[in-house]
């Protein structure tokens, strides 16, 4: 605890916030360059920054690369890059307002049973009522069902009165078993050749992204990340807890539905582009507050820039480890974000 | 800072339909700036009149006014400007400072964009770490201080609210005697309307003006603790031998406590 509470002044002493997310956006771009550069044709970084600036300004640096290299760089792996980006971002903001609305450590939309929700109806959308209302009925449907499994999971908790953290947990996991069941009956009543795209999309996948469609995670990602930013003294205020916040004139039972309305929107939309990526949101505010501190003003925008680029270096592994297969990303995240939770168990018994 | 008055009027509440009443028809007055301690024995409803009073649980029947206005005729952020309250929720450790848990005060007070603190802002936060004597600790993690100091940062962060009433739950709970008496030196001497639960009798009757001493729901007395903290009354509210006797070198009353048994049983 110490040790925490050092690195948190030595942050605040070297400047703090303004080092903190100037660094975080270096790295960020470095990353997405990476991102962009590294796969099974490899792109020199120069390439790479050529065909961004010559989409974005024609003609301003001279084309020295081949068309196929350009299709590789702008088609593929950009908007990839820029999915992964948001979805870190989204799911890292997630996992940290749900934290502090539940006032609960462990709470993650993954976790919590929110990504099997979206993924449920997605699923639904995807393999079974078809795209009654275009393209949008994908994430509209995943919304639905991660809004509909949040309050289950909500109703659970207070019908179990699990109102302890670790049992909050307990109840989200035992709903994301029964969704994910329910989820998988989906799957094998479908026709056999549409299933298997969507397995590998369950398992996180962020293969499948397209400039057209880039625009609806970026308009909610925003919108979402101004309102919770305006929110931050709200956060802080309720991880005291319900009454003091409410003596504070913050309508408690209403914020707290409106952060988990907030967390159902981002989660569904992000599983909707990119299937299930867990522990994301349970691992990057934890680490964000060991360097930045508890401030939601600086937890939240230091969870996005560290989210997105977790993320992207997830993505890159999955695709490298095994090139040229492309790995399912939720299975990186996983792994490092489970053994994060069994040190995040370990470490919290050690403090009650 | 200024004090308010504080009216309650026929005041009772339940928690719903088929639920008893954990509260009935309670009335008092308060001047400005006088401490009223509310004592009773656990389960007597002295939480749930503190949470009518902070405008938590909305009353079945009855007023709460502050200065004569309604309190839920206000707006929830109206009432916090002029209530503030320190509870005994212990804080979740979210890595918050003891700066920013005090900055949390200025909440009700603040208007646009995230946490934006004014110049105004910093020196009532200021004002109020001074107060309670926290400067040094400004940035240290609420986690790591001891619960004298972690309740002092609550009562700093209650005052950098700037209120007119100030509410508290049982705030000498869990202090050893020397913070016990520093905390309840400080409400004494603090410029503003008091209401607090404690359970100590003899430390209300040193400390409050006025005492509300109920029993399981019901007023049993309310006036100068002399009056109301009779060594009937407390006898009977508490279930106990109450005996008001004179302490000898201080010259002042102190109450002593015996299980009714004892004098019958053999």
């Amino acid at each position: 605890m110490s040790e925490i509470t050092n690195r948190a002044q030595v942050s605040r002493k070297l400047g703090g916030m303004p080092a903190f997310l100037v660094g975080g956006v270096i790295l960020l771009v470095i990353s997405l360059s990476l991102a962009i550069s590294v796969g099974a044709v490899p792109v020199p970084l120069g390439t790479v920054w050529g065909v961004i600036l010559n989409k974005l300004s024609p003609g301003l640096v001279e084309e020295t690369w081949s068309r196929s290299r350009e299709a590789i760089v702008w088609e593929i792996r950009f908007p990839r890059a820029l999915l992964a980006t948001m979805v870190g971002a989204g799911l890292a903001m997630v996992g940290a307002s749900l934290q502090a609305v539940t006032r609960n450590p462990l709470a993650d939309p993954h976790l919590l049973g929110i990504s099997s929700g979206g993924a449920f109806g997605a699923i639904l959308a995807l393999l079974h009522t078809g795209l009654f209302i275009g393209l949008l009925t994908v994430p509209l449907l995943a919304f639905a069902g991660a809004l509909g499994t949040t309050f289950i999971v909500l109703g659970v908790s207070r019908f179990a009165d699990a109102t302890s953290a670790d049992r909050l947990v307990l109840a989200g996991v035992a709903v994301s078993f029964i969704i994910m069941a329910c989820a998988n009956v989906l799957i094998f009543l479908a026709d056999p050749k549409a299933t298997h795209i969507v397995v590998f999309w369950m398992l996180g996948g962020l293969g499948l992204a397209q400039w057209g469609q880039l625009i609806y995670p970026l308009i909610i990602l925003v919108a979402c990340a101004a309102w919770l930013m305006w929110k931050a003294q709200d956060l802080n205020a309720v991880t005291v807890g319900d009454e003091t916040a409410s003596t504070l004139g913050i309508p408690v039972a209403r914020f707290r539905l409106a952060v988990f309305v907030v967390g159902a929107l981002i989660t569904g939309v992000m599983v909707a582009f990119s299937g299930i990526i867990g522990f994301v949101g349970l691992m990057v505010p934890h680490v964000v507050r060991m360097l930045v501190g508890g401030d939601y003003a600086r937890v939240l925008p230091g969870s996005a820039l560290l989210g997105a680029v977790f993320l992207l270096w997830a993505d890159i592994t999955a695709r490298t480890i095994m090139a040229p297969e492309d790995m399912p990303i939720g299975i990186v995240t996983g792994l490092v974000g489970g053994v994060f939770f069994v040190w995040l168990l370990g470490r919290r018994k050690s403090f009650g | 800072m200024s004090a308010a008055t504080l009216s309650v009027q026929d005041l009772s509440w339940s928690p719903g339909r088929g639920a008893g009443t954990l509260l009935r028809s309670t009335s008092f007055a308060l001047e400005a700036g006088r401490v009223l301690g509310i004592v009773g024995p656990n389960g007597a409803g002295k939480t749930t009149l503190l949470r009518l009073l902070y405008r938590f649980h909305r009353p079945t029947t009855g007023t709460v006014r502050v200065d004569g206005d309604d309190i839920w005729a206000l707006s929830a952020r109206s009432v916090a400007q002029r209530i503030a309250a320190v509870l005994q929720e212990q804080p979740s450790d979210f890595a918050l400072t003891v700066g920013e848990i005090v900055a949390l005060g200025r909440t009700p007070h603040r208007r646009g964009f995230g946490g934006s603190t004014g110049s105004h802002d910093k020196d009532v936060i200021d004002d109020a770490l001074d107060r309670l004597d926290l400067h040094g600790l400004g940035d240290r993690h609420l986690g790591t201080l001891s619960g004298g100091e972690r309740q002092r940062v609550m009562v700093a962060r209650a005052l950098a609210q700037e209120p007119q009433l100030l509410i508290l739950d049982e705030p000498t709970n869990h202090l050893d005697i020397r913070h016990q008496l520093e905390v309840l030196d400080l409400i004494r001497n603090l410029p503003l309307t008091i209401v607090t639960s404690l359970h100590d009798l003899n430390l209300a009757a040193g400390v409050c003006d006025d005492v509300l001493l109920i029993q399981s729901g019901q007023t049993a007395g309310f006036g100068p603790p002399d009056q109301v903290l009779s060594e009937a009354a407390v006898s009977d509210a508490f279930q106990v031998m109450a005996r008001r006797e004179q302490l000898s070198r201080s010259n002042t009353d102190h109450l002593t406590f015996h299980l009714q048994k004892q004098g019958t049983h053999t």
